[in-house]
């Protein structure tokens, strides 16, 4: 019984379709030819088997990260805690707990990316390079497993995806991510948001949030922001395609992934 | 029966106003939370669990530590227990109550906690957690009030009630292994990812309930004409001192195990909490008073001498209950989340508001609490005249 609300929808959704298309169908049938296949998605989108991601450590530096992790910001509406809210729309806001703050991605030294990897005698040049960390959409993923209202699920084209309308708050995803890729919404997250994206929604608080890897935008044929202006340092495609770009690089290149020894499936690969 | 609830003493209705108050201030803190969220706590994006969850674990067991009088009496028919039995399953009443509201007032959207039964996910052991929390108390509820209608009417319990007390015996279990394997089944989180994990918690359990129902027998001595004998604190006090003995003796299996093996995620979260790490060391007094406390505990409740004394006992229980909130609570959740899964160490303390939120939440059970225990005593009184 695992029957998401997507699943849900879009069972209701052919179920409308018959019934609407019926008549037509008949009319068609009596013709004599075969009613088209429903059409479920845009043409534009990209699709794949199961979305991945490959970060190329060497074309990383400090500035890029950073135009990625302000590109991600800007896209999603996350808030940027530093940011001074505008006194006169949000008057009365209380001082920032930086603890409290929402990341979707971010900077790391090695160390902390992958802390089972930590060595003394790690080469001089890793323990320097930004490394950028975010949900892994894990294959297995213990947030979709631990969620108890699917407000966290995982979509066929393995993306793990949130409904924050459905969150409850009750952060047991928080505790169930071994990356620490979780952020929850202590507070109205608004009057931290330097400009809103009407493109994408806000959150209100006490939602748990997280990376989307750009669903809305690969449903529009782009792809996602972080990739975009990463200057060739993150590639987004398809893990399951041979042909992709992501398991040609992966085929030519060592590539780590974080915490692989727990058995969650990341998909997020990172090039040495 | 609940018309007794309404005839009291003066200092009765005194102590249920004070408890009244407590709710009131802590529920305009709660509007507080309720407007601006989650921020007025001092849980962060690392620490994401804190002060509610802590008592709401440590209740769990309370609430199944009932289960200890049950057994002896319904399953051995061991008469001394006659009197408590119900004392027991009312403090699993109140405890589980207090459960169901910690819960809820750490929820970031309390108002679509509906959506766990909308949408019911076995998968999660949350769901499974929920079941059987409200199957017990719904077993607690039904079976502590017809036993004690009976009692008063001076007839038997209707023939359905045995059953669902059987019932209640794997509940009691059920409870707090299902609260454990919210924890011990998470991959990233070295501190909890232990089997030993549910077997300590009915440990800490079976001494923590029984110690708290000793000091409520204590207390209805004194304020009320009913006794619950003697020898039946003095059982108890021999469960509470094998089960603190097995929750040492767990724990210890857990200390062998990390520090043998090496295994750097299993070990920083002890070493955070009894040494502490990169500098960050809030809860090592804690966790060292709490060790303190179970050994004097463990030898005060082991040694005859001490045990029967009764003068000692009732301080012996309240250094039980302080050893082992703390070893099941303040370091239980901070220890599984410090350091994070990116090895960063964020400290965690509630905040005044927070406190006081579960200080209503207290206030509340112990409002239940003490109307459970009049009704209940005052018909063991009735009975007896």
């Amino acid at each position: 019984m695992k029957k998401s609300r997507r699943s849900f929808l879009k069972a209701a959704g052919v179920t409308a379709l018959g019934i609407g298309a019926a008549p037509a169908i008949k009319a068609v049938a009596s013709s004599g030819s075969v009613a088209a296949p429903v059409k479920t998605k845009k043409a534009e989108a990209l699709n794949a088997k199961r979305w991945g991601m490959v970060i190329d450590t060497n074309k990383l530096t400090d500035e890029v990260a950073e135009n990625i992790v302000h590109a991600c910001k800007k896209a999603h509406n996350v808030p940027d805690f530093d940011h001074e809210p505008d006194a006169e729309k949000y008057p009365d806001t209380q001082p920032v707990n930086k603890t409290q703050e929402i990341k979707w991605i971010w900077e790391e030294h090695f160390e902390h990316a992958f802390p089972d990897k930590e060595d003394e005698f790690l080469a001089e040049k890793f323990r320097h390079l930004p490394f950028l960390v975010t949900c892994n959409h894990c294959k297995n993923a213990p947030c979709v497993q631990a969620c108890p209202t699917q407000a966290t699920f995982k979509r066929e084209d393995g993306i793990v995806l949130m409904d924050f309308h459905r969150c409850i708050g009750c952060r047991f995803c928080m505790a169930a991510c071994p990356f620490g890729s979780r952020s929850f919404n202590f507070r109205d997250p608004r009057p931290f948001i330097e400009e809103i994206n009407p493109d994408f929604p806000t959150r209100s608080k006490g939602v748990v949030e997280k990376c989307n890897l750009c669903a809305e935008r690969l449903a529009k044929g782009q792809q996602p922001a972080c990739a975009e202006v990463s200057e060739g340092a993150i590639t987004v495609g398809d893990l399951e395609d041979p042909a992709s770009k992501v398991r040609e690089l992966l085929a030519e290149n060592y590539a780590i992934r974080r915490k692989q020894e727990l058995g969650t499936e990341p998909s997020v690969y990172y090039i040495m | 029966m609940l018309e007794i609830a309404i005839k009291g003493s003066k200092k009765y209705w005194i102590w249920l106003g004070l408890l009244l108050a407590v709710m009131t201030v802590a529920f305009v803190v709660y509007i507080d939370q309720f407007v601006n969220g989650l921020m007025i706590t001092g849980m962060s994006r690392d620490v994401s669990w804190g002060f509610y969850i802590a008592n709401f674990t440590y209740l769990v067991g309370v609430a199944a530590g009932g289960v200890m009088v049950v057994i002896p009496y319904y399953l051995h028919d061991y008469e001394r227990f006659h009197r408590i039995t119900i004392l027991g399953e009312f403090l699993a009443v109140a405890s589980l109550i207090m459960c169901l509201l910690f819960i809820v007032v750490d929820l970031g959207q309390p108002v679509r906690m509906l959506n766990v039964l909308l949408y019911p996910t076995p998968h999660s052991m949350l769901f499974w957690d929920m079941c059987v929390l409200n199957g017990y108390l719904f077993l607690n509820i039904v079976i502590g009030w017809k036993v004690l209608e009976a009692e008063r009417n001076q007839v038997k319990p209707p023939a359905w009630t045995t059953p669902l007390i059987y019932l209640s015996i794997p509940f009691a279990i059920g409870i707090h292994t299902v609260t454990a394997y919210l924890y011990c089944g998470l991959p990233g989180r070295g501190f909890w990812l232990t089997a030993i994990l549910a077997p300590r918690f009915l440990a800490s359990a079976f001494a923590a309930g029984p110690s708290v129902l000793i000091l409520l027998c204590y207390l209805i001595r004194k304020i009320s004409k009913f006794d619950p004998g003697w020898e039946a604190i003095q059982t108890l006090s021999k469960i509470v001192c094998y089960a603190l003995i097995a929750n040492v003796f767990f724990f210890f299996c857990e200390v062998f195990v990390v520090f043998y093996s090496k295994i750097p995620g299993h070990m920083s979260h002890l070493q955070y909490l009894f040494a502490g790490l990169h500098g960050h060391n809030a809860l090592v007094p804690w966790m060292w008073t709490s060790m303190i406390l179970m050994f004097i505990g463990i030898a005060l409740t082991v040694v005859p001498a001490f045990r029967s004394n009764k003068t000692l006992l009732p301080y012996t229980c309240a250094m039980i209950i302080i050893g082992t909130w703390i070893d099941k609570s303040l370091g239980m959740i901070s220890g599984g989340f410090v350091p994070n899964p990116l090895h960063h160490v964020t400290e965690y303390a509630p905040t005044f508001k927070e406190m006081i939120i579960s200080l209503g939440v207290f206030a509340t059970g112990f409002f239940i609490l003490t109307i459970l225990f009049k009704l209940a005593t005052t018909v063991k009184e009735e009975v007896r005249g």
